[in-house]
């Protein structure tokens, strides 16, 4: 690796691989990081080994992979696996730990492109081992070929729960159930923006056949559920939930929940970029423009770190901000950049009309948050309950950096990367406020765990 | 709670050692889905209520998965890949170097 480069790009999933190889095509000098060690990030998860077999019952979209996949393999983009990036500055800056190893590079132009996480959603039991992510479920599979032995049971709503409850199916995985905590309200706010989203008419159609082959395998939807509740002892031994008035309960080891994805902000915030809380997508995400273009002049981001668009989306996004840099670095000039990022443009004008329409069907319900019982650890790390927080907010503490410090919620491992959110929304509730781009914890570097022996390790001439 | 789809038959396999006790698992897995394929399928007991954890999120975000791998504590067993003899230990708590 050399300590500096043209154009460094953070994250190898469709918008990292799209931007690289267009960029590295040009004749920019590219280093692409990532922390796998394939290609692909999340959505195209160990793309270059998987049996054909495997591919097939992932479905069309993620062969789609393949062909970004190869052609960054062809390009001239230095590829750097098991690389973790743990400080960016609007210098151009990296601290970087590659393969184990701490190091100091910088870039002219930085894009970020680490994409997406699973909206962390709180509630009683989710502590207990046998209760995970859908996309966690979907990792497992895609990387693995480790899937649900004696029945599972999904629970949230979004459009990977339907993807995963297709692709289980197709693998001959038993679904007990699919319990669907959206509010039936939210199809009502959804249908006047059906028109629009019929302009992006392919995610529909897709939606529905998911749905048809689900009802078709005879898999028991449950729509309008609430109270999830994940019981046991050492492990996962049932699911509890509301339906109406009644409380049901279903036996089984392994419940998977998805609340939808939303941007992973903690490099971009760690870099001191202008964030802006989106009310539609329940998330903070970057401010950018069209071209990925950041409040910096030297950071740029695309893809769903940026704002949840999908893979597709992202890929048009990764190649959009690559011309901008090639403009910017007078390797285009904005005739040729126009000219050739026509139809990325056209697309991503058309992709978004499916947005307004999917926000509001799978809107998270408030009450998910503020209705938890004061039990429930918000805080997974620091084992920090619900009351605990809310005792703290009675006592006068209206922020949730000010809970943290007395709590010590978000002060573990993770960083707050799974409690963030939900603080500040139970601290809003509680204290009356509007929930906005200042009511997140604070993020600082390093956003990875790196240890005191590495980080000593950049300074070797001031150690014996 | 887990099983691997028998749909990779040129798969080659591994032993590793899972609190000291000896398992095959396929190469090119994760150290979480190696452990989440046994049958006590959990990654570490917490700090401070001693609460038993499995892997939440499968790619980096939520330390549950932290683990003493060869030695080393908190290493986080969904980014690291299995290798012959590699000794993985349920971390206890803060997870002291051993």
């Amino acid at each position: 690796m050399k300590s500096h480069y043209s154009l460094v790009i953070i994250g190898s999933g469709p918008a990292g691989l799209a931007a690289a190889t267009l960029a590295a095509d040009h004749g920019l000098d590219v280093a692409l990081l990532d922390e796998q060690n394939q290609p692909g990030g999340q959505i195209f998860r160990n793309m270059e080994s998987m049996p054909a077999s495997r591919v097939e019952i992932l479905g069309g979209d993620y062969q789609r992979g393949q062909e970004l996949v190869e052609a960054f393999r062809a390009s001239d983009a230095h590829y750097f696996p098991e690389t973790r990036v743990w400080s960016l500055n609007t210098q151009g800056e990296m601290g970087l730990i590659e393969q184990g190893m701490a190091r100091m590079i910088s870039a002219d132009k930085v894009l970020i492109a680490n994409g997406a996480m699973e909206r962390p959603v709180p509630f009683p039991g989710w502590t207990l081992p046998g209760v995970m992510y859908a996309g966690a479920g979907q990792i497992l599979f895609k990387q693995a070929g480790l899937v649900p032995m004696d029945g599972v049971v999904l629970a949230g709503s979004g459009p990977l729960l339907l993807l995963l409850a297709w692709q289980y199916i197709r693998a001959g995985v038993t679904i007990q159930a699919i319990l669907d905590t959206a509010p039936l309200t939210n199809l009502l706010r959804a249908l006047p923006h059906l028109p629009r989203a019929l302009m992006a008419h392919h995610y529909i159609t897709k939606g529905l056949e998911y749905q048809n082959e689900i009802k078709r395998a005879g898999v028991p939807i449950i729509k309008g559920i609430s109270s999830l509740e994940a019981q046991g002892e050492m492990s996962l031994e049932r699911v509890s939930y509301r339906k109406g008035l009644q409380r049901q309960q279903i036996e089984t080891q392994c419940l998977l929940t998805h609340f939808g994805v939303i941007p992973h902000v903690y490099l971009s915030r760690a870099a001191g970029l202008k964030h802006h809380w989106d009310h539609h997508q329940q998330c903070l995400r970057p401010v950018s423009d069209e071209w990925g273009e950041t409040s910096s002049r030297t950071l740029f981001i695309a893809g769903d770190g940026g704002g949840i668009g999908g893979a597709r989306s992202a890929e048009h996004a990764g190649r959009l901000a690559a011309f901008q840099i090639l403009y910017q670095q007078e390797m285009l000039t904005k005739q040729q950049r126009n000219q050739l990022a026509k139809s990325d443009r056209q697309w991503m004008r058309e992709d978004l009309h499916i947005r307004p329409f999917l926000e509001r069907l799978f809107h998270l319900p408030p009450a998910l948050l503020n209705r938890l019982p004061d039990n429930t650890i918000v805080c997974r790390c620091e084992e920090i309950t619900a009351g605990e927080i809310r005792r703290e907010i009675a006592s006068g503490h209206d922020h949730s950096n000010q809970v943290k410090f007395i709590t010590r919620s978000g002060m573990g491992a993770c960083q707050g990367r799974q409690c963030s959110q939900a603080v500040a929304q139970i601290v809003a509730d509680q204290s009356n406020q509007v929930i906005s781009s200042q009511s997140l914890y604070r993020v600082r570097p390093p956003v990875a765990s790196l240890s005191l022996g590495q980080l000593a390790s950049l300074f070797p001439e001031e150690q014996e | 709670m887990f099983k691997f789809l028998q749909d990779d038959p040129a798969r080659e396999w591994v032993n590793i050692f899972i609190d000291g006790e000896a398992v095959l698992v396929p190469d090119q897995i994760s150290v979480a889905a190696a452990v989440l394929y046994q049958k006590k399928g959990f990654t570490r007991m917490t700090p401070v209520n001693a609460a038993p954890r499995a892997p939440l999120c499968m790619m980096g975000v939520c330390y549950e998965c932290l683990m003493v791998i060869d030695g080393q504590a908190n290493r986080r067993a969904c980014q690291e890949t299995v290798k012959e003899g590699m000794k993985i230990e349920r971390q206890m708590g803060a997870g002291e170097q051993s």
